[in-house]
């Protein structure tokens, strides 16, 4: 990641509590698997605007407990096939937040930027420091930073880099 | 200090564990090595992906990489049977000799448990959230994404975070009616659906050691609903008898402390619980079945990962037994197993199901999660035995789903509205 993929910037789509991996692509849906096709039917049957008119790069905020469910990474994969840069909410299912970590899909936990944002407002990301500001209502919020085993698979591009690099370490040792 | 029955499971498992460390303590970030890997149809598609991208020829042990086709199987459309095919290619090409096709699939927390695949001590993870069911056995088992179980598939390694466990205590007299899922949609009810968030549960009290295995799986198939990572109980007498007979290796029995260090113990006096229902959408909407009364239903679901097993059957038979679902209802039945199947079938129960008007159909997720076998119109309501009432969960958004257990379930289909099972028993 260059610096500058490092600030994001977009739009919010504001969400309340336990918006479950259901309602984020619903389970008739799980006959395909690709991030694009998934991404037609996001939010389908909470706000079945979100997908035509979401823009690349827009925010999507939640409450408590956001992406409660099922363990379907189709869930994070049809929110970045959206477009989606990051997803900020109180708190995450821990599946949820697995998953978006090894796909690269950042998110961030804030309970005060998620409660005081609504649809429609700007806000701008700041991986590397955690924070996040709302350009509408003129506030920055700070993230606690996330762990570094965890920033290692960030910085890696997901797990799957990582582990291949891994891999390809061990490797070379045996083979040393 | 002690430690609690998940730490010491996941501590047996660490990876380049230092001699003489002192144990692990919630919070610690670990590498473990892993006893199972699950993956089923809707989930492995994309973990295959994953795992091509990591250029590792084979998995790292066949005998311990489980593949299930329960969700959309038998094949519910072309795609369905696609992502059926990729699996079963891979399995072939593996020579993974725990692949279940139709025929030999059931619904894999089910399954698993019975072939004897899951024993007490193992650390299991699963690209399915209620893998968390295991921890009926005493297993430390929770659910990933595909992403985390093509990794675990390739090294037999993964990360995880040790979760602060929360005991729960069941004292009392069980009332007539009710059981695991009652107790599980009460205590959901209680603490709400994210009040185990990121962390274990433990089931404990008198009332546990009473509970069939049956009712252990249903409740442990749960935790998850309440956002917890496992939902474990101690090995006692009850699980050494359902192992035995299945099991094919050496098993581990961890239990708890008595100075184990918990974030929360919560005691439950099981005295005045009535069987429970869990209104639309949430599973933490759980209520007193008599408060739901005035609902009236289209479909009844009695089958699943958390209620397919047996003893579930058992009892919803035991309630149709000589009477008739309503006509306006529509009753499928689904036996979690080939096994569960053929058991009630030779014991009168498939019968007894058929006499009474309801659909009996082959195991699989099918209605559950809104595949096939049963999803519901704009408008329809369902009492259903699964786990999840989440909006449009069994079909059109603006449908709606009932969580209860078999005997509420049966008796609801009978009624034509939501029921005690003394409704119509007595
Ligand atoms: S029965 Fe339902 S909850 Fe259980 S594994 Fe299948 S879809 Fe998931």
């Amino acid at each position: 990641m260059s610096h500058d993929n490092k600030i994001l910037q977009g739009k919010v789509w504001k969400y309340g509590n336990n918006i479950d991996t259901d309602v984020i692509i619903p389970a008739r849906y799980l006959n395909m698997s690709t991030a694009e096709e998934l991404a037609q039917h996001c939010m389908e049957d909470i706000d079945p605007a979100f997908a035509r008119a979401v823009s690349q790069g827009d925010i999507i905020v939640g409450g408590r407990n956001f992406g409660c469910g099922s363990s379907r990474e189709h869930a994070p994969l049809a929110i970045k096939g959206a477009g989606v840069s990051c997803v900020i909410a109180e708190s995450f299912a821990r599946i949820f937040y697995r998953n978006a970590i090894n796909i690269g899909l950042p998110i961030l936990v804030s309970p005060e930027a998620a409660r005081d944002a609504t649809t429609g407002d700007r806000l701008i990301v700041d991986l590397e420091t955690g924070s996040i500001t709302n350009t509408h209502l003129g506030k920055t919020y700070r993230t606690s930073p996330f762990p570094p085993f965890i920033m290692q698979i960030i910085e890696a591009g997901g797990l799957i880099p990582y582990t291949q690099a891994q891999v390809h370490r061990r490797a070379a040792k045996e083979s040393a | 200090m002690g430690h609690t029955l998940a730490e010491k499971i996941i501590a047996k498992h660490v990876v380049d564990a230092r001699p003489g460390d002192a144990g692990l303590s919630p919070g610690d970030l670990v590498q473990v090595a892993v006893d199972v890997v699950l993956s089923n149809d809707i989930t492995a598609p994309i973990a295959l992906r994953e795992f091509e991208k990591l250029g590792v020829e084979r998995v790292f042990d066949p005998t311990k990489v489980v593949m299930v086709a329960d969700h959309f199987a038998p094949n519910k459309d072309i795609k369905s049977a696609e992502q059926c095919a990729m699996m079963r290619r891979f399995a072939r090409e593996q020579g993974l000799p725990y692949h279940y096709d139709v025929g030999r699939m059931g619904i894999e927390h089910v399954l698993l448990p019975e072939q004897g695949l899951v024993l007490p001590g193992d650390l299991v993870v699963g690209a399915d959230s209620h893998t968390c069911t295991y921890g009926a056995l005493g297993a430390f088992a929770t659910g990933m994404g595909s992403t985390d179980i093509a990794v675990a598939m390739a090294t037999g390694q993964i990360w995880m975070r040790v979760p602060e466990t929360m005991r729960f205590v069941y004292t009392g007299e069980l009332q007539p009616w009710v059981g695991g899922k009652d107790l599980i949609l009460y205590t959901i009810g209680r603490i709400g659906v994210s009040g185990a968030l990121y962390r274990s549960m433990e089931f404990t009290g008198p009332v546990i050691d009473g509970l069939s295995m049956a009712g252990r799986f249903t409740m442990a198939n749960m935790a998850i609903e309440a956002g917890a990572k496992a939902g474990l109980f101690a090995v006692d007498a009850t699980t050494r008898a359902y192992v035995a007979g299945r099991a094919n290796r050496e098993y581990t029995m961890y239990a708890s402390d008595p100075d184990a260090d918990y974030a929360e113990v919560i005691e439950i006096d099981v005295s005045d619980v009535p069987p429970q229902v869990a209104l639309p959408h949430l599973p933490e909407n759980a209520r007193p079945v008599a408060e739901a009364r005035s609902v009236t239903i289209d479909q009844a679901v009695i089958g699943s990962c958390t209620n397919g097993r047996m003893e579930d059957l058992r009892i919803a038979a035991s309630i149709l037994r000589g009477r008739h679902v309503h006509r306006d209802v529509r009753c499928i039945v689904i036996p979690g197993t080939q096994q569960v199947y053929l058991d009630a079938l030779r014991e009168g129960l498939i019968e007894t199901f058929i006499e009474a008007g309801a659909v009996v159909s082959t195991p699989t997720c099918g209605p559950c999660l809104g595949g096939y076998m049963g999803i519901l119109a704009a408008g329809e309501r369902a009492v259903s035995t699964t786990n999840r009432n989440f909006r449009g969960r069994m079909g059109h958004a603006d449908s709606e789903v009932y969580l209860s257990g078999p005997a509420v379930a049966a008796a609801s289909a009978i009624v034509g509205h939501i029921a005690g099972p003394e409704e119509v028993t007595a």
